[in-house]
Order: structure tokens, then sequence, then C-alpha cells
């Protein structure tokens, strides 16, 4: 299949891509990797009229840290991830994750902030943020604003951008070197979307859990914390014992998505098993063979 | 909705070609049916074949996600480039020796994924071989034969 016909323009400027949007309305997309848009207007289940490439603003590639945020422009691709660009907890997981997204090739067009923009809840990026309590920068009508990532997803490829607002900048927060993350994901063939992320963090002080982010992805329509699996963990030193307590108290999932890949039990029980797997990958980071 | 067209200069294999499209073709289409460049195979059409895999400013993308208008002040390199004068690259030789295909349709995008891991002039694992190689379908070779000549020139044995 091929595109329907759209118009294509370039933008040169962030202010003048929001302008372009204004002024097309809600039938115009803003063009970034196009990994996941391309796709989708080739099956023409996507018809924008307008296309405003944003590969043609300047300057928008990078990732660099300052000493609390790794921030990353719009257009920085996934595969810019697969070397570490930051010490800290991050410098290990952010290419492990990397690895996860798809292919080389595709890696090398597809951008960060494009998959916050797209919110599949099966997108490692989305987990991600969420897990770091991140935020995104975006430029909209009324100039810059920073939006909370939790505030960013509303629904399963739903967020709550404006139509004519863009992704200018992601900030994660750099974590401490008190810190220990975990990540896994299950799917069913190399690249393919996940049934299931689970990204841990664990503060660890003298042997003992101090605090404790687990982010799950892939099963519900956006990704989330598992709060009561986190508090679980606190107070405890790590072990076996309790990482699968935390596992069983995450894998209590209200509405787990179903679909014809995975039910939504088989989700669950994703959870359950990945849940411990990720806080172990953590506790192995923190020297602790468990 | 009337086309949009657009006229573009493209670098293909050290090739100038000035041609006029709509800003709905993609790539691939282009070298296609604007360049003459049949080599570029359309599988997928929507990314995941990687039949259509070429290289951009020297990285590996797929040309059927893509726009022919994005392309433009590039340089777009296609299985077309790689013999020199007649003679197989180093690659393209190793796939013969190695019996690297079967039908043939992967072999063009493979090549190119190939080219560029080896052109890379980095260290490569096999974990990284298998991961690279792994981003295009072969539905004939079991991959062991393309992995066999990708090795052997990451070695340098064949020259």
């Amino acid at each position: 299949m091929k595109p329907a016909p759209f118009k294509y323009i370039p933008a040169s400027t962030w202010k003048g891509a929001v302008a372009l949007l204004s002024e097309y309305g809600e039938d115009a997309k803003v063009l970034a990797g196009g990994q996941t848009l391309v796709p989708a207007m080739n099956f023409r289940l996507a018809r924008p009229n307008t296309l405003i490439d944003l590969n043609t603003i300047s300057e928008s590639s990078y990732a660099k840290t300052t000493n609390t945020h790794l921030c990353i422009g719009a257009l920085a691709r996934h595969i810019q991830f697969d070397v570490p660009l930051t010490e800290g907890p991050l410098r290990g997981l952010l290419p492990r994750v990397s690895h996860h997204i798809a292919h080389v090739p595709i890696r090398m067009r597809g951008t960060f902030a494009g998959s916050l923009a797209h919110a599949d809840p099966a997108s490692e990026w989305c987990s991600l943020i969420v897990s770091l309590e991140g935020t995104v920068v975006t430029e909209g009508p009324s100039g810059e604003r920073e939006i909370e990532a939790k505030d960013l997803f509303v629904s399963a490829l739903t967020t709550s951008l404006a139509a004519n607002e863009v992704i200018r900048e992601v900030r994660l927060p750099l974590l401490d070197e008190s810190w220990y993350c975990g990540f896994q994901e299950f799917c069913r063939r190399a690249g393919d979307f996940a049934l299931a992320i689970v990204i841990a963090h664990l503060q660890i002080n003298d042997g003992v859990i101090e605090a404790a982010r687990l982010c799950l992805g892939g099963v519900g329509v956006v990704p989330f914390r598992a709060e009561r699996a986190e508090s679980e963990l606190i107070g405890y030193s790590p072990n076996i014992g309790v990482f699968k307590r935390a596992g069983e108290a995450a894998s209590i999932l209200d509405d787990p998505i179903e679909d014809p890949h995975a039910t939504g039990s088989y989700r669950c029980d994703l959870v359950r098993t990945l849940v411990p797997r990720a806080l172990c990958d953590a506790s192995a980071l923190a020297g602790l063979d468990i | 909705m009337p086309s949009d067209s657009h006229n573009i200069t493209l670098n293909v294999n050290g090739t100038v070609h000035d041609v006029e499209v709509d800003a709905r073709r993609t790539l691939v289409d282009t070298l296609r049916d604007k360049c003459g460049l049949t080599g570029t195979h359309i599988g997928c059409e929507h990314g995941v074949c990687g039949a259509c895999t070429v290289l951009v400013d020297e990285v590996p993308i797929r040309s059927c996600l893509m726009f022919a208008v994005q392309a433009e002040n590039k340089k777009i390199r296609t299985v077309e480039g790689l013999a020199d004068d007649g003679h197989f690259s180093l690659v393209q030789q190793a796939f013969h020796d190695y019996h690297a295909l079967q039908c043939g349709f992967c072999t063009p995008g493979m090549l190119m994924l190939a080219t560029w891991l080896v052109e890379r002039k980095a260290a490569v694992d096999d974990e990284e071989l298998r991961e690279v190689i792994a981003s295009n379908l072969c539905r004939c070779t079991g991959y062991q034969n393309i992995l066999k000549a990708v090795r052997t020139v990451l070695e340098g044995k064949n020259t």
C-alpha cells in the first residue's frame, strides 16, 4: 500500500511548526522519525492531509547531561541510547532498554520524543520516563510548558498534548549512586512489541531498601507505577521472598490489556514473573547475588 | 486532496538524479520508478522485513519509511553501488562464496545492512552480529550462511 496524498511542509523552527499545526488544523501531523506514522500511512490507517517535517529543524538531536538531568532533544534517535550517555545508574539502564526497541535501522530513524508523543502502551521509553518521574518540555501557541510524565499519558495512543503542541525536549532526572535499576521485557520475537515491561529502581542503603519504584508497561492502557508492590519492598533487605511478594502484589491488575497477542490473565502472570526478575537485576548491580 | 509535487535532487551512489515526485512517494518507490534503480526491493512496506534497506548518510534505514522529499541533499547508497567496475565488493563476494542467499529477495537489503556493519570498522561480537542481521527477514537461508559470510568479512579473511 502507498500513503494517500498529503501536502509536505518542512519546518525550520519550533514556533514555525506550531504555527503550521495551528494553520492546518487537526488533519495535520508532525513527522519526526516516522517509524510508526509512516507504516500507519502506508496502511492508510492514518491519512493526514498535511505533514509537517520536524527533521529540518536544526540542533534538535542532542542528548546531554546537566547536573541533575539527561536532556534529550526532540529529534534524538533511539540508536543514540545504544551506548552509555550518562554516569550513574542510567549509564547501564538506557542502553539495555534501547536494545529492546525494534531493530537497528528502525532505531536509526525513530525518536525518543516521538515514542512519547505516540504513547503506545508497549513503548519502552514511555515506561522509562514514568519510572524516572521525568518531564517533557513542549512548544505550543502560548509558548513553552513542562508536563510531568504521569500527566502526559492519558490513554492508549492518547496524550495531554494539544493538537498544535509539540515536544521539544525530554528531561530524565539522573538517579544518584544509591539507586540500582533493573529492566525486564517479554515479547514473542526479538524487536517485537512488548507484552509486558517491568522497570525497577531500588534505593539501597546499608543493605536495606529505602525507596522503590516499579513501573509496568504493556499491560495497561498507559504505563503506571505499581504502588502497592513498591510498598511491599520498603524496609526489607533485598531477598527473593520479598521480591516474589512484590510480584504477587503487582500482578493484581484491574483491567489488563486483552488483545490477540495475549489474554489479560497471561499478562498478569508475566508481571508476577518479571517483577522479581527485574528486582534481582537491580540487586545484582548492588553486588547482591539473589 | 490534490497531489503535492516536488522537484528534488537525489544523490544515489554518487550520481545525481533530478526527479519530480509527489510528497507521498517513499524513497524506495522513487529509487525504483524514477531513478531506474530496481535493485532495492519492496517487501512489506511497513518497516518489518528490511528488503528495502539502503544507506542514507552512511547508516541503514528502511527506504519504505522515508519519503523521497526527505532524502534530498543526503548521500544515498543502494545495492547497485556496491560492485566496483564489475567486481563484487567484499561483502557481495562473501555472500557468493558462502551461499548466503537462495531466492535473493532479501539480498539487496542484507548486503546494505552488512556493508554498514563492515564499514563501521568497530569490533563486532557474535551477539551484536546476530542482533544486527536479525533486523532483516530471510525466509530461505536460515541465516547461518549470512552470518558466516559477514563474519568472514569482519575478520578480514577474504581480502
